[in-house]
């Protein structure tokens, strides 16, 4: 069935599809169509789950732990602050190994109130253990829910699906809801190895020493190395079911590309439209965008950008003091695999600037004119008003 | 298990808190556990949030207690008690009576905003606060449950704690759960009953449970069922029962009741106090009583 739906209902949509049990929400400018359509969803029996209306983001991420630990599949969805406010118990999901599901709308950090995109409200829960995914179309996103649920419980490790504020979230595109029965067959219920239960009395997560402490990160982190791997098979899973693929990259025009871009989320897209237009000019482009973050496609990334001319890598993010966060991955990805490649970074569009493809165009002119051998400290604030 | 029956009291005989647990000699909230879970029964989940109880059921791989227990961050106890409470249903299993276990810093401080959430929505928990009215597990630093006048590390006697104690129970009752009560150690048998009528309730069930803390408090060991039977019979800590937040209804009588004195004197943390401030502890008891006498007639 094909709708023409907003990135917030794609999430809504794929919470249903994948037959979430427990919701526990509270709202937060620009997600609160995701919530409002699952409330309209649970409430419609449409969807079979309780949703619990808590009455902060912090309950909400400690109520989906409670909900997660007897074992039922659990999805929320939350947008910067509320993302911050829960950071604690972001952590405890993963060290807990529950696989919850959540959708996270990427909007800036106040003060001064934004409302608009960027990523460092996701990209700050970088080290808490969560998978990531950076989506770039609405089919995407409900498509990554559905596969963010078959990984995460096969790993007992929680997901993050991250949407542009307002330039997916608010955007309005075509997207082909899949039949439920198909959904089915590709996620079937949660069977977890684990659950709290009254018939089979447990402690979880009690007074941990340091003599166990250490071999629970080494699992979970083994554990999330088996994670690239699975996100390939279940892409290839859903291609089939679905006619869709969903790997770790998404690589357009890389194979030749003198100047090479490696994007995320939205700007992802309209790199694309930058590299058909500079291929018309003369100038081999391509582009890389990471679909998932973390667990950090290395083979990947060093494969298809490790073979480029130039690398410019565009972040809507930042490391105060440091680089662009995507700019530091990529270029410890290639550290060893790629002697002599130039890797520029690139910080754009925070708080919601408009990345165009002239801004890419931008970044092309700037990448080529550079010195092969100026492989820059320096990154450029793609226009910044000085 | 020891299902022998060597008790004489009207407690069931079942145990489900086994000895070599953590607690300190005289620990209250020990006892608090083992009556509330022989009310309960097998059939019983517990939240943990960072309490005394965090540590008392031992650490990985042990545990003290014969029900499941899910440890869950300090100021979360009535959201993780919430979604535990929907995922079992949603799993089918509505029969476990799912219980958030908290101190009184996690349910009079950090905890309150996500008490106050559940108790709004009438989650289907029951939430036990185990009161020995400060931070005893960090060190006894001073909390909102801590009462006017005494000694903690964070209250100094030359600096004790000028404001009284917060009154968790009138919170409770402005949310009006369907039933809520206080109780005391001392009193096993009333504090049963009411787990027992507690169980049997649905909605937010809210007990708060008198639970001295020789270590804190400066006390002997062997005086903890006596300060938890004299916190009752001065009027400091008065049994009550409530329904939606209305028909108040005290469970102990008390009819010619103690002076505080007799209270406070057995207690190293109040051991600064002048005739006059334990004189403005009596009145400020005095009043509170006449208060709750007025709730309880109307």
């Amino acid at each position: 069935m094909k709708k023409v739906i907003m990135g917030n209902h794609a999430l809504s949509w794929g919470a249903q599809l994948g037959r979430a049990q427990v919701i526990a929400a509270y709202p937060i400018t620009p997600q609160t169509q995701v919530v409002e359509l699952l409330s309209e969803m649970c409430a419609n029996k449409t969807l079979d789950a309780k949703f619990i209306k808590v009455e902060s983001e912090h309950s909400a991420m400690a109520a989906l732990l409670g909900a997660s630990i007897a074992g039922a599949r659990t999805f929320t969805a939350t947008s910067a602050h509320g993302l911050a406010l829960m950071h604690e118990l972001l952590h405890w999901a993963a060290i807990g190994r529950l696989p919850v599901v959540m959708g996270n709308i990427n909007r800036a950090m106040a003060p001064g109130w934004s409302i608009w995109t960027d990523q460092n409200d996701s990209l700050s829960q970088r080290d808490t253990g969560w998978m990531q995914y950076y989506c770039g179309s609405n089919q995407e996103v409900l498509d990554t829910t559905l596969q963010a649920f078959k990984v995460s419980e096969a790993l007992s490790l929680p997901s993050m699906i991250m949407l542009d504020a307002f330039a997916l979230s608010h955007t309005y595109e075509v997207v082909d809801i899949p039949d439920q029965g198909e959904v089915d067959k590709y996620l079937p219920p949660f069977q977890p190895k684990l659950r709290l239960s009254s018939a089979d009395p447990h402690a979880f997560g009690g007074l941990t020493s340091p003599e166990h402490y250490f071999e629970l990160r080494y699992m979970q982190q083994k554990d999330m190395e088996l994670a690239p791997a699975l996100i390939e098979k279940t892409g290839q899973e859903y291609e089939k079911a679905f006619g869709r693929k969903l790997g770790l990259i998404d690589d357009y025009q890389c194979q030749d590309a003198e100047v090479l871009f490696v994007t995320s989320g939205t700007a992802g897209y309209t790199a694309r439209v930058a590299v058909d237009e500079l291929r018309r000019e003369g100038v081999k482009a391509g582009n890389c965008r990471l679909r998932v973050f973390r667990p950090f496609p290395f083979a990947k990334v060093r494969e298809v950008v490790g073979r480029a001319g130039r690398v410019a890598v565009v972040d809507r993010n930042m490391s105060f003091g440091h680089h662009g966060i995507f700019y530091q991955e990529v270029k410890s990805a290639l550290y060893g695999h790629a002697d002599g490649l130039p890797v520029f970074g690139y910080v754009a569009g925070l708080g919601g600037r408009d990345i165009t493809p002239e801004t890419f165009k931008d970044i092309a002119r700037d990448a080529l004119s550079r010195k092969k051998t100026a492989t820059a400290e320096e990154i450029v604030w793609i226009g910044v008003k000085k | 298990m020891s299902k022998e029956k060597t008790m004489r009291l009207t407690l069931p005989v079942e145990e489900y808190m086994g000895p070599g647990h953590l607690a300190c000699q005289g620990c209250g909230a020990t006892l608090a556990m083992r009556f509330v879970l022989k009310a309960l029964g097998p059939k019983t989940a517990l939240c943990f949030p960072a309490c005394c109880w965090s540590v008392i059921d031992g650490p990985f791989p042990h545990s003290a207690l014969e029900v499941s227990i899910f440890h869950c961050a300090f100021e979360t106890a009535a959201a993780s008690a919430s979604g535990l409470k929907a995922g079992l249903e949603m799993t089918g299993d509505t029969e476990t009576t799912v219980v958030a276990w908290a101190g009184d810093g996690g349910t009079f401080d950090i905890g309150i905003q996500a008490l106050s959430g559940a108790a709004e929505r009438n989650e289907d928990i029951i939430y036990v606060c185990y009161d020995n009215e400060a931070y005893m597990n960090t060190g006894i630093q001073r909390s909102s449950a801590t009462p006017y006048g005494a000694w903690t590390t964070t209250t100094p006697v030359k600096h004790f704690k000028s404001r009284p104690k917060k009154d968790i129970d009138a919170i409770l009752a402005a949310h009006r759960v369907p039933y809520q009560a206080t109780a005391s150690i001392a009193y096993p048998e009333d504090l049963v009953k009411k787990v027992k009528k507690a169980k049997d309730v649905r909605g937010t069930r809210f007990l708060h449970i008198y639970a001295p803390c020789p270590a804190g408090w400066k006390s002997r060991p062997e005086d903890t069922v006596k300060l938890a039977r004299l916190v009752v019979q001065t009027g400091i800590f008065p049994l009550f029962e409530m329904e939606f937040g209305e028909k108040c209804a005290l469970s102990i009588k008390v009819k010619d009741r103690k002076p505080v004195k007799d209270y406070i004197r057995l207690q190293g943390r109040f051991r600064h106090l002048t005739e006059e401030e334990i004189q403005h502890i009596q009145d400020d008891t005095d009043a509170r009583w006449a208060r709750l006498m007025k709730l309880c007639e109307a």
